[in-house]
């Protein structure tokens, strides 16, 4: 599609600041809304996918370590040296097994990576309701499930919503990562604008488009902390 | 042969080491276009952060650096520097990196200040101290452990992300792994491995020698930061906020 501008741009050799290659144009995205959105819906879907499978990984384990202090450390460890692992690094373990033929690989790194934003943010959350609290529950008589489901996690549930928010908004720029292996979103009309002769205004739309994606479903999620948690919002008005 | 016999035999072989675009000189690319971004933030970030905590004033920026800086995918900055005045080749990429070395270099060095004791601040104050004399005597060697943590995360961010170079035919250890998928997965799986294998070492090596040197370094009085703190400022915050 953008072959028009390509070839002007070829002729050119170095891209400089040719008029015919400009950072954004609306031509560009008019005559490609179907191409974007198509990028933008699997940007979504990957993402959706990896966060909603982290937390549901996630939670769990971060309870399970707050309960059983012995395995707080392990775990805390295997998500500090995955932290370390570059993501293209990752993608490039999982590449060869899955095939990118589906975006499995992807899949399985992006849900790593947010798994363990949450881990930590549910485990501190966890760790911060206060002791004094929790001496009161047990006096009135609640058992461990009852302490776990009505106190510990009611409280803890703005630090874990501040885990889901962080592990969201880095998992969309992650996304971008994929295209090494076949599935970015985005991430490859950014890279595929750089390889077809330095197409800014698909470099720069994909750009926008993913940053605009992470403030919304930010936005989106801080509207549903605050339906769920009606007392935090009390408390910053 | 399976992908891991293939990486193993790719990593066998002598010529892949010594090449011109062979492991060793890649690791090299991979450390200075590194070593460099993260000075570069160091300069920016440092003498920023310490002002601002010393003044106490910047905190909520310092958070939406943070943020702003999750949300921006290091992949657009790599592909739209180099289209920029700034031109092709390292200058680029060791800017667009040093972006990202910002925002845990900037937290930390606002943290260190500004979590002083005032009580240590009003002594020196007390004993006729100047603001700059507060700043160099008091200030900043009580602000050193975090300045070594913000330093040591930035550092294992970078060296991470450089590897996304590759994206960008920019060189450093994430080329192997580009030119293996290039190579397709049947033919480039055991390269795509091998390099995958290399870089996460590179990585986990760099965070454990920083560590070491930390621990070395640090006088065991200013060993206060226990417990890591979190990423960045944000991470502590309250959801809302």
């Amino acid at each position: 599609m953008p072959s028009k501008v390509n070839d002007a741009v070829l002729g050119l050799g170095a891209p400089g600041d040719d008029p015919r290659n400009p950072w954004f144009s609306w031509s560009y995205v008019s005559q490609n809304t179907d191409t974007l959105l198509a990028a933008l819906r699997e940007h979504l879907m990957l993402t959706l996918v990896a966060v909603a499978l982290a937390t549901v990984i996630a939670i769990p384990l971060a309870i399970l370590a707050y309960r059983v202090g012995a395995l707080s450390g392990p775990i805390l460890g295997f998500t500090g040296v995955l932290y370390t692992v570059p993501s293209l690094a990752l993608f490039a373990f999982l590449a060869p097994f899955t095939g990118i033929v589906q975006p499995t690989a992807v899949l399985i790194g992006l849900t790593m990576y947010a798994l363990l934003t949450i881990v930590r943010n549910t485990l501190t959350a966890l760790r911060q309701v206060p002791a004094d609290v929790l001496d009161s529950a047990r006096g009135m008589g609640y058992g461990r499930r009852a302490m776990l489901w009505r106190i510990e996690l009611p409280l803890a549930l703005p630090g874990i919503m501040t885990g889901l928010r962080i592990a969201t908004v880095s998992t969309v720029a992650l996304v971008t990562v994929g295209e090494i292996a076949g599935w970015g979103g985005l991430g490859e009309l950014i890279i595929g604008g750089f390889n077809s002769n330095y197409y800014r205004p698909q470099i720069m739309t994909a750009t926008l488009l993913c940053v605009a994606l992470a403030l919304v479903l930010d936005l989106v999620l801080l509207a549903v902390g605050r339906v769920i948690m009606p007392w935090t919002r009390r408390r910053t008005a | 042969m399976s992908v891991i016999d293939d990486a193993i035999v790719w990593l066998n072989d002598p010529l892949n080491w010594t090449n011109p675009d062979g492991i060793i000189s890649r690791t090299g690319e991979h450390l200075w276009i590194s070593a460099a971004a993260v000075a570069l933030g160091c300069a920016v970030a440092w003498p920023l952060g310490v002002w601002m905590g010393h003044v106490g004033r910047g905190g909520a920026a310092v958070v939406t650096v943070t943020n702003l800086s999750r949300a921006v995918p290091t992949v657009a900055l790599l592909t739209i520097f180099p289209l920029t005045a700034i031109g092709f080749g390292p200058k680029a990429i060791i800017l667009a990196l040093s972006l990202f070395a910002i925002p845990p270099l900037l937290a930390n060095a606002y943290l260190g200040v500004r979590e002083v004791d005032p009580e240590v601040r009003d002594a020196g104050r007390g004993m006729g101290l100047s603001a700059w004399q507060l700043l160099r005597k008091v200030e900043l060697p009580l602000a050193v452990p975090y300045l070594a943590n913000g330093f040591r995360i930035a550092a294992v961010q970078v060296v991470a992300t450089a590897t996304l170079a590759a994206f960008v035919n920019g060189g450093g250890l994430g080329m192997i792994i580009s030119r293996g998928f290039g190579l397709g997965l049947a033919s480039g799986g055991g390269q795509v491995l091998a390099g995958g294998m290399l870089v996460a070492l590179l990585c986990l090596t760099i965070e454990g020698v920083l560590a070491l040197i930390e621990k070395a370094l640090l006088p065991k009085s200013l060993r206060r930061v226990k417990h890591r703190p979190p990423a960045s400022v944000a991470d502590a915050l309250p959801a809302g906020s």
